[in-house]
Order: C-alpha cells, then sequence, then structure tokens
C-alpha cells in the first residue's frame, strides 16, 4: 500500500492544477504497471522460440524411435516408451555403462576445473586488488584467455600438445627432462589432464573477472579497522573478504558449474567427435549418441536426464546457500 | 540475497534450456519442384589441398555450365569433417542444397533418410544412361535392391606411395608386395634413419578403409549377409590386430601416428622423412606440398601373400565421390542438367585429372591419360581388387564405432600397452555394442 502513495500524491501535484477522477487514472496506471511487461514480450516470445520449443520438441523425442529412418520427418518415428530411458540408465549394459563413464569422468573435471578456476581468479583478483605500477596492464593480460575465441584458442593447445612437435612434450621433456619419453596428449590416459588444463585456462579469467568486480564492493574501513584490532592478512581474507565476497562466489560457482558441466567446444575441438575415453565428457557423448551413432532417440533421453539431474544438483545448492540468510534479504 | 537467488535463477534457466534444446529438430518437405529454374546451391566435397583450391577448379566450370544452361551454381565447399553433419542438419531441417557431394560409402546410410533422390532408370536416362558408369562405382551407391541414392563422380582407389630416394638408400630396389615384405623393407628404412610407414591412427574413416581392405584379405566381413554387425569374427579380429601390429609390434608404423588425424602422414611423406604411405589418389595433395611425381612411386596396396592385384587379393576399398541430389530440391530439372554436366565426358576428364582421381565413367577411364603412370595402378586396382564398403544402412556408425575402437587400440600400442588378440576381441565387441538395436 505505501507504494500507491506517492503515485497519489504526484497526481495531486499535477502541474495543469486539473483533479483526476478516479476512473480517469487507471488506464495510466494499467499503463505503467503494464509497460515492463510489454518491453519482456519480445524476449519472452524469443525465449519461447529458440528455447522453450525446441526443448518440449526434444523431451517428445526422447519418447521416440528416433533413427536415420526417420530423422527426416521424425514426427512419423514410432513411440518407443521409456525405452530410451531405460536404455540410458541399464548400466549393466554397453550405452548405460558408458554414459555413467562419462558422466563420472564430467563430474570429476568439473569440480577440478571449477576449483581451480575459482581458485587462481580469487588468487589473482585478491593480487590485483592493491595499486601498484604496471596492475591495469597485468589486468588486461588476464583477460586475454577469456577474450580470445574459444576455437582460436583451443586449436593453438591442440598444436602446443602434439606428441612429436608440440611445445608441451618440448618444455616438459627436452627442456625440463621431467619425463622419460614425450607423452600423449590428446590420445589416452593423459587425455584428461589435457582437456583439464585447456579448461580452466580458458575458465578463470571470468571468476578473475567477477571476483574482481565483487571485492570493489567491500569497505575499506573494514580492512583499517581489523588491521589496527592487529588483523593479518590471512584473518583478513578468512573474516572480511570471503564472507562479503559469498553472495558473488554463490553465482560465479554456479555458472562455472553449469558452464563445465555442459562444455561442448573444448572437448570437440580438442579430441574431435570421438574423445579418448580418459576425457570422454557428457556433452561430447550425448553428440555421440545423437548425431554419430545416429541414435537421436536415445540421445534426447540423455539430454533429458541431464537437464534433470543438474535441476536436482543446482535446486539443492540454492537451497543450501540461501538458507540462513533470510532475515537479511527483508 | 534475493537478487543473487534471482541471478542465479537466471543463470541456471538458460543454461539447462540449452542442455534439452541440443537435441531439437525439424522435419521437412517432400518432392522436388521448379520453383527456382534459374538457380542451383552446390556442397561440394573438400577434394584438394584445401578449400581455395577446390573453388579455383570447380568455379571455370560452374560458369561453363553456366552459360550452357543459363542456371546460376552457388557453390560452397565444404570440409570433410563437417559434411555429414552438414547433410544430417540439412535432411532433418529440410533447407539442404540442390545438388551435393557425398562420400561413397555413406550411399546407404544417407539413402535410408529418404531424404536423396533415387536414380531409377528415368533420372539415370536424364544423364545419359547407367550403362555409362563402371561396375565397381556403381557398387558404391546404395544398397543392394535398391535405386541408386547417387551417382558415382569420382573414383579412388588406396595405393602405396613410396619415396624412390629412400629406397634405393636402404638397398631396396621393388616396392613390397606383401605385408611381410613391407616389414622387412620398413627394418631396412628404419636402420637408416628415417619413418617406415605412415598412419592417420585417430582418423576413423581411415582406420576403417584399412581395417577393412585387411579383413577383406582375411576373408573376412565386419556384417553378416543379412547385414548384422559382425565385428568379432576371427577373421576380423585378426585382420584389426594385424594393422594395428604395424605399430605395435611391427614397430613400421612410428607411435607418434597414432594422435595423427589431419593427413599429418602425407605431410611427413612429402617433406621426404618418411618412406611409405597407404593414401587414395595422393598425387595433386603431394605435389601442392612441393613432392614432385619423380620423388616417389606407386604400388599396390600389399596383400598377404602371392602377387596383388590377381582378382583374387583385395588391396583397396572402392573410394570415391558421388554426386546426390536432395529430393526436395527447387529446381528438380536443373539439378539433373548439373549432374549431367558433372558427370559428362568433358568434366570428368577436368575434373578427375585436377583431383588426381580416376573417372568413373566408363569412356572417360578408357583414356590414355588415367591409363598411365600413377593411375594405372589405381585404374587396375578399381577394375580388379577393390571391394565396396559394406552397403547397409548403419554404415556411418560403423565406421564410427569400429574406428574408434582402431583409434584406441593404437592409443595403446603408442602407450605400450599390449594389443593382444583378447584387447582387439573386446574392443570390437565395445563396437558392436555401440552399434543401433535392430
Amino acid at each position: 500500500m505505501t507504494t500507491t502513495a506517492p503515485a497519489e500524491a504526484a497526481v495531486q501535484q499535477n502541474p495543469s492544477g486539473a483533479a483526476h477522477p478516479g476512473p480517469r487514472r487507471r488506464p495510466g496506471r494499467i499503463r505503467r504497471i503494464g509497460l515492463p511487461y510489454l518491453l519482456l514480450l519480445p524476449a519472452l516470445l524469443l525465449e519461447l522460440l529458440v528455447h522453450l520449443v525446441p526443448m518440449v520438441i526434444g523431451i517428445v523425442m526422447s519418447f521416440k524411435e528416433l533413427t536415420q529412418f526417420y530423422i527426416r520427418d521424425w514426427g512419423t518415428a514410432p513411440s518407443s516408451g521409456l525405452d530410451n530411458y531405460r536404455v540410458s540408465v541399464d548400466f549393466d549394459a554397453p550405452v548405460g555403462e558408458a554414459l555413467l563413464h562419462s558422466f563420472l569422468v564430467t563430474v570429476a573435471f568439473t569440480l577440478l576445473s571449477v576449483g581451480l578456476c575459482w581458485l587462481l581468479g580469487t588468487a589473482a583478483a585478491l593480487y590485483l586488488q592493491d595499486t601498484f605500477r604496471g596492475r591495469g596492464l597485468l589486468r588486461a593480460l588476464f583477460l586475454i584467455p577469456y577474450a580470445l575465441p574459444v576455437y582460436a584458442a583451443v586449436i593453438t593447445w591442440v598444436f602446443m600438445f602434439q606428441h612429436d612437435n608440440g611445445l608441451v612434450n618440448h618444455v616438459l621433456h627436452d627442456q625440463l627432462h621431467l619425463t622419460d619419453k614425450p607423452s600423449f596428449w590428446l590420445i589416452g590416459d593423459n587425455s584428461f589432464w589435457a582437456l583439464l588444463t585447456v579448461s580452466v585456462w580458458k575458465g578463470w579469467p571470468f571468476a578473475f573477472l567477477i571476483v574482481m568486480a565483487g571485492l570493489q564492493n567491500i569497505p575499506g574501513e573494514l580492512y583499517e579497522a581489523a588491521a589496527l584490532d592487529g588483523a593479518g592478512m590471512w584473518q583478513q581474507i578468512r573474516r572480511i573478504t570471503l564472507p562479503s565476497l559469498r553472495p558473488v562466489n554463490q553465482v560465479l560457482l554456479l555458472v562455472l558449474f553449469l558452464w563445465t558441466f555442459n562444455d561442448f567446444n573444448t572437448p570437440f575441438v580438442l579430441f574431435g567427435k570421438s574423445a579418448p575415453e580418459a576425457a570422454d565428457l557428457i556433452s561430447v557423448h550425448i553428440y555421440q549418441a545423437s548425431f554419430v551413432t545416429w541414435n537421436f532417440g536415445t540421445g534426447s533421453a540423455m539430454s533429458v536426464l541431464l537437464l534433470l539431474f543438474l535441476l536436482v544438483v543446482t535446486g539443492l545448492y540454492l537451497l543450501l546457500t540461501s538458507r540462513g540468510r533470510k532475515p537479511a534479504d527483508v | 540475497m534475493r537478487r543473487t537467488r534471482a541471478a542465479a535463477a537466471g543463470a541456471v534457466t538458460v543454461s539447462l534450456m540449452t542442455l534439452v534444446t541440443a537435441c531439437g529438430g525439424g522435419s521437412s518437405t517432400s518432392g522436388g519442384s521448379n520453383d527456382s529454374p534459374k538457380t542451383l546451391t552446390y556442397w561440394s566435397s573438400n577434394q584438394g589441398a584445401s578449400i581455395e583450391v577446390d573453388k579455383k577448379v570447380l568455379q571455370p566450370e560452374l560458369d561453363k555450365f553456366e552459360k550452357q544452361t543459363g542456371i546460376k551454381v552457388k557453390v560452397e565447399v565444404v570440409p570433410w569433417s563437417d559434411l555429414l553433419n552438414r547433410i544430417l542438419t540439412a535432411t532433418t531441417s529440410g533447407q539442404g542444397p540442390d545438388v551435393l557431394n557425398i562420400g561413397n560409402t555413406w550411399s546407404a546410410s544417407l539413402q535410408a533418410t529418404g531424404a536423396l533422390l533415387p536414380w531409377d532408370a528415368k533420372n539415370f536416362a536424364a544423364i545419359g544412361g547407367k550403362d555409362r558408369f563402371v561396375d565397381s562405382a556403381l557398387g558404391s551407391t546404395g544398397a543392394e535392391g535398391q535405386d541408386p541414392a547417387a551417382v558415382p563422380l569420382y573414383s579412388m582407389a588406396y595405393a602405396l606411395y613410396y619415396n624412390k630416394e629412400i629406397f634405393a638408400d636402404a638397398g631396396i630396389t621393388e616396392p613390397p608386395a606383401t605385408w611381410d615384405e613391407l616389414i622387412a623393407d620398413g627394418k631396412k628404412i628404419q636402420a637408416k634413419g628415417k619413418s617406415a610407414l605412415g598412419a592417420e591412427g585417430s582418423n576413423l574413416s581411415e582406420n576403417i578403409h584399412h581395417v577393412f581392405v585387411f579383413a577383406q584379405q582375411h576373408g573376412g566381413d565386419f556384417f553378416t549377409a543379412d547385414g548384422k554387425p559382425d565385428f568379432t569374427n576371427d577373421n576380423v579380429v585378426a585382420a584389426v590386430k594385424q594393422y594395428v601390429d604395424l605399430m605395435a609390434k611391427d614397430k613400421v608404423i612410428p607411435t607418434g601416428d597414432a594422435e595423427y588425424a589431419q593427413n599429418q602422414s602425407v605431410s611427413d611423406f612429402a617433406k621426404g622423412n618418411q618412406a611409405m604411405l597407404l593414401w587414395q589418389s595422393a598425387a595433386a595433395n603431394l605435389t601442392s606440398q612441393g613432392m614432385s611425381e619423380d620423388k616417389y612411386g606407386i604400388a599396390p596396396v600389399p596383400v598377404q601373400s602371392g602377387t596383388p592385384g590377381g582378382g583374387t587379393q583385395v588391396n583397396s576399398a572402392v573410394m570415391g565421390i558421388n554426386l546426390a541430389v536432395f529430393k526436395n530440391t527447387d529446381n528438380i530439372d536443373g539439378a539433373r542438367k548439373f549432374v549431367k554436366f558433372m558427370t559428362g565426358d568433358a568434366e570428368q576428364k577436368i575434373l578427375n585429372t585436377a583431383y588426381s582421381s580416376i573417372p568413373p565413367v566408363k569412356s572417360v577411364q578408357a583414356e590414355s591419360v588415367f591409363s598411365a603412370g600413377p593411375n594405372k595402378v589405381l585404374k587396375d586396382t578399381l577394375a580388379t581388387s577393390a571391394a565396396a564398403l559394406p552397403q547397409v544402412a548403419d554404415e556411418s556408425q560403423f565406421e564410427t564405432a569400429v574406428g574408434t575402437a582402431v583409434k584406441d587400440l593404437f592409443a595403446d600400442a603408442a602407450a605400450g600397452r599390449a594389443v593382444t588378440t583378447d584387447s582387439v576381441k573386446a574392443a570390437l565387441e565395445k563396437a558392436q555394442q555401440q552399434m543401433p538395436a535392430k
């Protein structure tokens, strides 16, 4: 009710001096209230067309026996009931077993990548918090991986990871003598570490950018007071910086988690359509099921399952991270 | 805090929506028309050393076609790595080109989608008749018992390319005719500090082409007579093991080649670092990389024993490119005219010369330019000792599943892990289980 009072006061102070009767004020209010929704309408329509409609189609496809025989007119594909889901979660059979393996690889990869991105980003942001000569240059340099086109950046890594002529083996083997013989990075077990390296290299500048923005909002007085009380650097980080960054980190970690879990470009450019088993991320795995093996129904079912998993995880995450903070919201 | 939650919820919504939308699609219309009689779009596969080279080869010919018919052809050269997916997307959306190149091994798989114009008697008559084409090329245009889904455009075969100078330095006077001879020659070449044989261990299609030939030489097949996958029969297992053993046991293929997938082995050969290469129609590619034709010789791919090319000894798959028409083209008459033009005698000679391939058209194949030098080996191979890859609807999935199994086995060999009959059988068993259930 309090929100309407200023509006009424404004009406009474109309420069024309004419008193507006009640019914004539209503269209103006409707316009005012409706305007934001009107402005949102194009975005909502686009969202509907670009995301919601294909999403519903994807869900429908997951209940169909959709192979190359029906792809031209997928609506005619016979219904498969829950078969695509059964096949996907039958972990004793080859399709389900491969999906589970891919899922576990993705979980390990995501946890490591997000953790390292956050750690590096936070450390760099804290380091660049104080003003010093060359800080601007360093900030710009740190953002380069974030600014580069993904394809160009990852292809460069492919060259660097090559067995015979790659820079990585040249440094690790030829110069530092850390390995007995040049390693394979793009095939075999090491491919996981190659993928992780590129992912962290690509992802940490985003964490750096967001944490740096968050740090700007922490009042300097807090640090001054803490310093007067004798708090050291670690105590200040633990007691002031990290708690103050909590809301920022909540969004940052969630976004990094979702992006990394669904990352398709990095593994696809690094390894092509057939990733090594050790680096078989779920996004490429589903792509393979759908567009390489031409099992579009099973691929759709896998996508829906992954969507449900991520919805549950993020729901839980949001629930847990918001617990105990409600009084501050009011 | 509310704002945080709202931002987080927004991020979740947008990020997750992209997951399921990835599998969305549409349907397409069917039946060609003549709504746009003056234009055609053509997807050409990348045949030359680069897309630019292809455009230079094709554009003058397309201009010629426009002059003859008044139909403008807009060409797009599509890299191999993208072509199958692009075709699949076009099939789903119905928004594809009018005419397109397909790999001949995909013919039956793409035929199963129903998106390609069947080449029945009437359509063949419009381009001069089916009899103009050689039988081996027609064998890779679709499933047996059905009208072909495409028309042969360029034919290719695998051959053994060898560096004359490296062979002479190692005291080898003749190219190897059998695998045992190749391994023995390889040891002599390695003793001189050169790499013996190149391979593209991470290229799924290359893997398939080679293991298919090895399987044929062992008397095995990847599919049963009724089209069911049979990847674990003894002959196929022995064939795959023999191919991977060239790296794992015989060590004539360097371990570094296990991660090759971008034709690096061709570059190694062109640079003179490697003595032998198993490749299809490599001449134009080698020339573009600075290796003149007098530097290398060309021989049939080795066989298990005896003389290759004798009719019973398969030493290549029937390779090549077919020309297909999308059924829902807006210029069906123009598309037929274009196929007739591209498979006509004059264009066949020009294009196959440019791409160092063999014309699938009988009258052109008989010309002397395709019966001498390197072309003779390729032509003879196609005529006497090449076999078509399985023309089954699941061929494309087979290439991925078995090609990946061989890639993983090469990775094992490169890492120094043992490649045994059991490990080969297990990899092929896994590949077979990944094939679509019937």
